[in-house]
């Protein structure tokens, strides 16, 4: 994971086996929409220039491809853009020049998507994906689409040194590299799969170390390049469960990896050379869309009860609290605003999938606002705060005061909150039609 | 036994952010094959522990090779928005931890 670290040393043992190219993944929804909503990245420039640094003077040493995928994080234009001018600025603090950079863009005009949404050609991807409206659609910030490997192949034939990837699936960068070299897409992808999360298939696992991957005609073999690693059979056929909603089916843009019947074998040296992947074209392309949208604007409040008669009660007064903040901000549209407890010690984590009834014997109560604009979130929560501090419950014998706060002063005002708007499977013609190459002479 | 004293992975994380998948693996492949066969983990059990409806459970999948089992389930609020708790989804393992199951 570019911008995660790795140690230099197991980097450089790999680069002494003369690789055919370096891949990195930088991509990732995990840490929820408002990466992609707000145009930032998921780590700081500081710890992606120390990460890319390293790659791109060693793969420029060694003469080989340097391929980024989904930079930036979300892969859309400005992280796009943020990785190239860090990757610009490396080659330059370095003198390197007479490169053929490539940038491929996975951004999708809105108007795209809205003229297959009314041919019925793009479809929610989840049971509880919420309908693209008209409405949501144009308030969305930006929609990037998963490349397939084909777009990367193409520039890999175009002779790109560097090639800086949008929003990709995640083990398509790796596969692209094998598949240009003419190795079979079944293992090129499931190797894709493995080498995506760095060294995660070894024991122990960690996403911050380098891994190699080595293509045979019918298998490949995965190496640990740190000595505290190894892989074992299980812990590789396991791999493929991270993450992932099926533990041998991966359903990538135009293909579905099956794993079902891989054989996994151990070669003695930490090392695990894997054969029988399988893979399916899909009868119609797909790719995987996924865009953000601002719902509105937050202010939080972190405070403890230790109070065991409120403890017991807690959830009946933050209801009575709610009651009485939207009495006295009755000009106010009442759906204007939500207000929103999350009791740790009760059910924090698991809200209402929580089994365990009993709380703890003391709670951390986190209380929100969303509104409209900050502004109003900020009002509504200061007067949470002040009426929770206060209210004379039933049986209430601390009559000075509900709440510890941590921290002076107690609100904070939190921004905009976003919300995965589009996460969507959207027809096209195939893996070349929506993703637009730059090349780049450095 | 209780499925945590039994597994040696057992977490909880997302797959995309409108769903939670749940990975539980094992060492010892003679357990592993006992929990399988014991029928224990279907969508009915997982419901009652998620407190949520078997629609909302796609996939009960045991995957020999790796000596585990799979659960996904839909998330009611994505990833990471108003309402949601868990923005990685890593913490909603435990339920699943307290399962009993036989083995004999």
């Amino acid at each position: 994971m570019l911008g995660y670290g790795f140690p230099k040393s197991s980097f450089m043992k790999g680069m002494s086996y003369r690789p055919d190219a370096i891949v990195v993944d930088a991509g990732s929804t995990d840490a929820g929409p408002h990466k992609l909503g707000a145009g930032t990245a998921i780590v700081s420039k500081q710890a992606c220039k120390k990460d890319l640094e390293i790659i791109i003077t060693e793969g420029v040493k060694a003469g080989i491809p340097i391929v980024i995928g989904s930079a930036g994080g979300s892969g859309a234009k400005a992280h796009v853009e943020w990785t190239r001018a860090i990757i610009l600025e490396i080659l330059r603090e370095h003198g390197i020049s007479g490169l053929k950079l490539s940038t491929i863009w996975a951004d999708i005009p809105v108007e795209v998507v809205e003229a297959k949404l009314s041919e019925g050609k793009c479809e929610p991807l989840g049971a509880t994906v919420k309908p693209l409206t008209r409405e949501r659609l144009h308030a969305t910030n930006g929609i990037v689409a998963q490349m397939g490997h084909e777009p990367i192949v193409e520039a890999l034939k175009e002779g790109a040194d560097i090639i800086i990837c949008g929003r990709a699936y995640d083990p398509s960068p790796f596969a692209a590299v094998a598949i240009h070299r003419g190795f079979d897409p079944a293992l090129a992808y499931h190797l894709g799969k493995i080498l995506e999360c760095s060294a995660l298939c070894a024991e122990p696992g960690t996403t911050k170390d380098s891994m190699l991957g080595i293509l045979r005609r019918d298998s490949f073999v995965v190496v640990p390049l740190d000595e505290k690693r190894v892989c074992t059979a299980v812990s590789v056929a396991a791999h493929t469960f991270y993450e992932k909603e099926h533990p041998y089916l991966l359903h990538g843009p135009g293909l579905v990896l099956d794993l079902k019947h891989c054989v996994f074998t151990e070669l003695g040296d930490g090392s695990v050379e894997v054969r029988g992947s399988r893979i399916e074209r899909t009868p119609v392309y797909k790719i995987k869309l996924e865009g953000a949208m601002k719902v509105a604007y937050r202010t939080f409040v972190v405070a403890g009860v230790r109070d065991p008669l409120l403890i017991a009660r807690i959830e009946e007064v933050e209801k009575q609290v709610e009651r009485q903040v939207r009495e006295y901000y009755s000009e106010i549209d009442p759906e204007e605003y939500q207000i929103h407890f999350i009791n740790y010690g009760l059910n924090g984590v698991m809200g209402e999938l929580e089994p365990n009834k009993q709380p703890a014997h003391e709670l951390g109560v986190v209380f929100e606002v969303v509104a409209a604009t900050q502004e109003m979130a900020n009002a509504i929560c200061s007067s949470v705060r002040s009426t929770f501090l206060h209210y004379g419950y039933e049986g209430r014998k601390s009559t000075a005061g509900n709440l510890a706060f941590p921290f002076a002063p107690s609100d904070i005002p939190f921004g905009p909150v976003y919300e995965f708007s589009v996460y969507h499977l959207m027809e096209v013609a195939d893996g070349l039609e929506m993703f637009r190459h730059e090349y780049t002479e450095v | 036994m209780k499925l945590y004293d039994v597994a040696s992975v057992l977490r909880s994380k997302n797959s995309g952010p409108f769903e939670i998948t749940l990975d539980v693996l094992f060492r010892d492949a003679e357990i592993y094959r006992k929990v399988k066969a014991s029928g224990r983990i279907n969508k009915e059990t997982i419901a009652r522990l998620y407190n949520i409806v078997p629609e909302l459970i796609s996939h009960i999948v045991f995957f020999d090779q790796a000596l585990g089992f799979k659960i996904t389930f839909a998330r009611k609020v994505s990833s990471g928005t108003f309402l949601d708790r868990d923005v990685y989804g890593a913490q909603q393992h435990a339920p699943l931890m307290e399962l009993e199951v036989e083995l004999e």
